[in-house]
């Protein structure tokens, strides 16, 4: 059931063309920074050269690479969220779901992974373009594979928030906003110091971002992701007064 | 009554912010029964229908389908459900097909069965030629049409339809009345309607509700008896219910 609801979530983005804008704008805004990147450390590779240790490709191109990739995301993913939930509960589509023989956890799930496997295709066109660095020179593979793991779980944690606001209510800009305003929230706990900077899924993604894969972090984003998809569902049964 | 009951509500109330909507609902179908729901706008008719459906809880009462709790077993008893709201349920970004077998899917058809279950409710609809079609490109009486076959695909011992004839134009509405009597010969339909000879065309019981609370619940020929069904009906809404406000 849950393969049926991610499915169709799944059609249902794909046939509208502000999907594929959407997506050929992201693909041109990182192949723009991908090679301004390039650029950059080109230039100044010959000074590079002779300093010991000195930085590989991988982490000059790719890592700055996902940390914007992240950040695009962050401000991208309450705009489909938004629609998951919010916008068919405003177009009255919702009751088909509610009045269906399924559980509140296959809605919740089935949209979420959806959704994910939208948010993995620009992930992954994003990781082959940043893999294309093997072609010119030794790319570090292992750093990569961190950089995208660190996004991937980045943009699981978003969608499983913003679905968590779309939850909540049944217009899609309140939902939107929300969504938003809190990933911003956590986005800037990074930048605080003490004990709510660990709440800040980014300082998490920074360890990924260096290369650093912790079971600490892994879990941090397991628990951020378990913890909304949870209350979502909570939510979604109370409203359908199930038990 | 011999056949079997698919459907029952028992003392079904729900307030609305703090004034009720409806009071003290209760009604029985059996198999093979067509029902049909009379009352003004705003006699608590969709809410009534929703609350069978189990898209809203009752904040007092139960609802039976197939003899499962729609609280306690939702699974169970909403897959005996087939349910049309007063606005139908539609993805305008999905092909008529696509959409069907979705909402199939929903209800558990199993996949041996789709093509079948499909292709039955599309001819009985008259949407045999509509497969290919968005369903936003539709008009209004075949996006109707797409809203029913939605609630029968899956074959439901119980049918809920909301207002099924609106927006249909008059070869359309005899055509659905005609599904629906068909339909009425192995399930049970429960109806909502303005139309008071639909009511007495295809209807074998009527349920009239008036402010929430049913004013009259018997066979389609008592409510002819005495006169013609509108008079019936006028005279029946015209009398002022106990502790009516306005």
């Amino acid at each position: 059931m849950i393969r049926t609801l991610a499915k169709k979530e799944l059609h249902t983005l794909f046939v509208s063309p502000s999907t594929w804008w959407m997506l050929a704008l992201l693909q041109f805004i990182f192949a723009w920074f991908y090679l301004a990147r390039m650029d950059d450390y080109l230039q100044v590779q010959a000074q590079l050269a002779q300093m010991d240790s000195a930085p590989g490709a991988t982490i000059s191109i790719a890592a700055p690479l996902a940390s914007v990739l992240a950040i695009v995301l962050m401000m991208l993913i309450p705009l489909f969220t938004m629609r998951l939930i919010a916008e068919e509960r405003r177009n009255q589509t919702w009751i088909l779901l509610t009045t269906a023989p399924i559980s509140a956890t296959d809605i919740v799930l089935g949209k979420f992974f959806g959704l994910l496997a939208m948010l993995s295709i620009i992930i992954a066109a994003c990781a082959v373009m940043v893999c294309s660095l093997a072609l010119g020179t030794h790319a570090d593979f292992g750093l990569i594979a961190g950089n995208i793991l660190g996004v991937w779980l980045l943009a699981a944690s978003y969608a499983a928030l913003g679905l968590f606001f779309s939850s909540l209510t049944r217009q899609p800009v309140v939902a939107a906003f929300g969504a938003l305003a809190v990933s911003f929230g956590l986005w800037m706990l990074e930048m605080s110091s003490g004990v709510v900077r660990v709440l800040s899924p980014n300082v998490h993604f920074q360890n990924l971002n260096v290369g650093l894969i912790s079971t600490a972090d892994i879990i941090y984003f397991a628990l951020f992701i378990t913890g909304f998809l949870l209350v979502s569902i909570e939510r979604i049964r109370r409203e359908r007064g199930g038990v | 009554m011999a056949s079997p009951t698919t459907l029952s509500a028992h003392n079904l109330t729900r307030f609305h912010g703090g004034r009720s909507v409806v009071t003290d609902v209760s009604l029985e179908l059996h198999r093979g029964e067509v029902l049909g729901l009379l009352g003004h706008n705003g006699a608590g008719k969709s809410t009534t229908l929703q609350m069978l459906a189990g898209a809203l809880t009752p904040n007092s009462g139960r609802v039976e389908v197939c003899d499962f709790d729609i609280a306690r077993k939702p699974a169970l008893a909403k897959a005996c459900l087939g349910f049309l709201p007063e606005h139908p349920p539609l993805y305008k970004d999905m092909r008529v097909d696509d959409y069907l077998t979705f909402a199939a899917k929903l209800h558990r058809v199993l996949p041996a069965q789709l093509t079948e279950y499909l292709n039955l409710a599309k001819q009985r609809c008259g949407l045999t030629d509509c497969g290919k079609k968005l369903i936003g490109t539709l008009s209004k009486g075949y996006q109707q049409r797409v809203g029913i076959a939605q609630a029968i695909i899956h074959q439901p011992a119980v049918v809920i339809l909301d207002e099924p004839t609106v927006g249909l134009d008059p070869t359309q509405i005899r055509d659905i009345r005609e599904l629906i009597r068909e339909l009425g010969n192995n399930s049970s339909v429960i109806l909502s309607t303005h139309l008071l000879h639909e009511v007495e065309n295809i209807c074998d019981r009527a349920l009239i509700l008036q402010q929430g609370k049913v004013i009259f619940n018997d066979t389609t020929d008592e409510l002819r008896r005495h006169s013609d069904i509108e008079s019936s009906f006028i005279r029946l809404t015209a009398m002022p219910t106990e502790g009516a406000t306005k």
